[in-house]
């Protein structure tokens, strides 16, 4: 028997591309290098308009000529000044393409799109986050937030785990991280090389250096579909409630507003009810993991 | 609303009368059966067709359909697709009615479609009320859609001599009007119309071996059937199924380019669950990644997470599928082997 999560589709309005299908442009500000694979962009919207963004959130991006591929956002809506980050992985025409535009190149968006984080329910709560690989994109927005209100949030404990350390994204702001004693960090890889001292093993490897008090936590994680189950397990493991179990869904959304069929988990558009859903709500559907 | 007839001589000139002002669609005859096509010869129009290979909407949602232009020499100029013509769809049978309206449920809630509300609006629907059975694959009356109370502008109902038309929308009524030569119906003209209604009903057989209101709760005991698995064996995951269905609407969006490299088009294409990439991701995990999976997607979209979601079934029983599949998978068929199993099983 298959249960019917009660998820409501989002209903907010879309603040660029509001045609749907019709990209709007913006542009781009800074291109920085953040793996071998990946490019942090800097994108301001026109009219100095406001994203208005969620973490978790995602945009259809385009290139015109090229084609279009959901991005997740990967700045916090705290620190927007007048323009958002993605970071994106240059693994298809969509992503080359864009990873040969520059600073001052037009971009295509429509969105955002989904439901992102329900952010207000974790305040006050310690959070733990187990993002893998790229996963540290989408959910750099959520951690950011959470950072820039710090004083509202418990323990903040990040375990991130890459394939090797050159693939560890974000390392300047992971040695910042690393620094701050209310950030309890913790990192992996599963290969090592010469310059690593640190874990060596897959992001279930790090479960082991810390504790929770499982009734006050929420675990997020964000990664590629083989991890999921892993990480779950540990979350479970540590008594987390599945309620208090978040995780990022990404699929290849080419509508974003729930038609295409893409992104159908089951009888749910991942585009619409998430990516981003509690793992009480997504348990039951068997094409969720 | 009211009843009006029109003696069958008349069609023709309605048609005529249209010619300059719509684009007519109907059923025509095409290579040994019909298919829904533009109308230039009103004589061409065949409205006891049996079926078509391709439902009408193919006129709302076309297999390929253009959502802007582009122009990348001035930095990505958007130019939106043409508006669209004012249309008259001849002879759409109930089932088609019915996936219709569901269609309209389907691109009107949360975020409207602009690309297919701007056609709709300017589409007038004139059903045709089935009297025969197309073959021994529809299964309309099991579906409950051998009949339509609305989802119509005008429906015609054959009496021998002349059509009973119902008018469904003002949209309709002010097209008769301003348009055919019509009537009202005499009293007898009624009766007639009431007799043709119920003796038609016994002609069409119910095919499933349950109550349809039963399929959604079949479907969702049968997530584990090993009937999945024969249907993957037997699948050619040619897609067949989801191009003819009437209801099918998922799509995918690509980019073409002109030879200039900087003016082109983006566009919407009909795309299938079927096919092996359709649920795959960045990374190349498949959540699909069989065509067991990808059939079991199929039947549970038409008989639970579609009605989930609309509150209408996503089969109508027109049978295109069945007629369309080389391996014989159809949805009477399948839909009567869950039901037996979960008899066996002592489930339902």
């Amino acid at each position: 028997m298959i249960t019917v999560p009660n998820l409501t589709p989002v209903a907010e309005p879309l603040h660029v591309g509001e045609q749907i299908f019709q990209p709007e442009f913006g542009r781009i500000r800074t291109v920085e290098q953040v793996g071998p694979l990946e490019k942090l962009f800097t994108i301001e919207l026109p009219g100095g308009k406001s994203l208005d963004h969620r973490p978790g959130q995602f945009l259809e991006v385009s290139i015109l000529g090229v084609g279009e591929a959901p991005i997740s956002i990967s700045s916090s809506p705290s620190r927007s000044n007048g323009v958002f980050e993605m970071c994106v992985r240059k693994v298809g025409d969509v992503t080359s393409a864009i990873h040969r535009l520059q600073s001052g190149d037009k971009i295509g968006l429509r969105g955002p799109f989904g439901h992102g984080f329900p952010i207000e329910k974790f305040r006050g709560k310690d959070m733990l986050f187990a993002p893998g690989g790229l996963g540290l994109a989408p959910l750099r927005s959520l951690i950011n937030q959470v950072l820039d209100e710090r004083a509202l949030f418990g323990r903040v404990i990040l375990l991130y785990g890459a394939k090797t350390p050159p693939e560890l994204l974000f390392k300047d702001e992971l040695r910042e991280w690393a620094e701050r004693s209310d950030i309890e960090l913790h990192l992996s890889v599963d290969r090592g090389d010469e310059t690593w001292t640190g874990n060596v093993g897959v992001i279930t490897t790090l479960f082991k250096f810390i504790t929770v008090n499982p009734r006050n936590t929420v675990a997020v994680t964000v990664g590629p579909p083989a991890m999921y189950r892993f990480v779950l397990m540990e979350f479970m493991g540590m008594g987390i409630p599945e309620g208090n179990i978040y995780l990022d869904l990404e699929r290849r959304m080419k509508c974003g507003v729930g038609r295409c069929g893409h992104c159908q988990i089951n009888n749910i558009y991942a585009c619409q009810s998430g990516p981003v859903f509690s793992y009480k709500d997504i348990k039951g559907l068997e094409e969720a993991l | 609303m009211s009843l009006k007839i029109i003696q069958k001589s008349e069609i023709l000139d309605f048609i005529h009368r249209l010619l300059p002002d719509y684009r007519v669609v109907g059923p025509v005859e095409s290579n040994g059966g019909y298919a829904f096509e533009e109308i230039s010869d009103p004589a061409d129009l065949r409205l006891n067709y049996t079926t078509t290979i391709l439902p009408p909407k193919k006129f709302l949602l076309p297999p390929q359909e253009l959502l802007f232009k582009f122009d990348n020499t001035n930095g990505g100029h958007l130019q939106p697709g043409p508006e669209r013509e004012p249309t008259v769809i001849f002879g759409v049978h109930t089932c088609d009615l019915h996936a219709i309206q569901l269609l309209d449920a389907v691109f009107t809630n949360g975020f409207a479609d602009p690309n297919y509300l701007r056609q709709r609006q300017q589409t007038v629907l004139i059903s045709v009320e089935c009297l025969t059975p197309c073959d021994e694959n529809s299964f309309c009356k099991s579906m409950g859609t051998l009949s339509a109370d609305e989802g119509y502008d005008l429906h015609l109902t054959d009496l021998g001599d002349a059509y009973a038309v119902d008018i469904g929308s003002q949209k309709g009524e002010d097209l008769l009007l301003d348009y055919a030569a019509s009537k009202d119906a005499a009293p007898e003209e009624v009766q007639r119309l009431n007799a043709v209604l119920s003796e038609k009903w016994p002609k069409f057989p119910y095919r499933l071996d349950f109550d349809v209101s039963d399929l959604p709760s079949l479907l969702s005991l049968s997530m584990k059937s090993p009937l999945w698995a024969e249907l993957g064996e037997r699948c050619l995951a040619c897609a067949a199924c989801t191009n003819v269905c009437p209801t099918c609407f998922c799509f995918d969006i690509k980019d073409e380019v002109e030879m200039d490299l900087k003016h082109g088009q983006r566009v919407r294409i009909w795309d299938s669950c079927q096919l092996d990439e359709f649920a795959t991701v960045a990374g190349g995990h498949n959540f699909r990644k069989n065509k067991a999976l990808r059939q079991r997607h199929r039947f549970l979209r038409k008989g639970k997470y579609i009605l989930d979601a609309h509150q209408q079934l996503g089969c109508v029983g027109c049978g295109r599928c069945a007629r369309a599949c080389l391996v014989d998978i159809t949805p009477v068929g399948v839909f009567n082997e869950l039901y037996r199993q979960t008899q066996v099983e002592g489930k339902l």
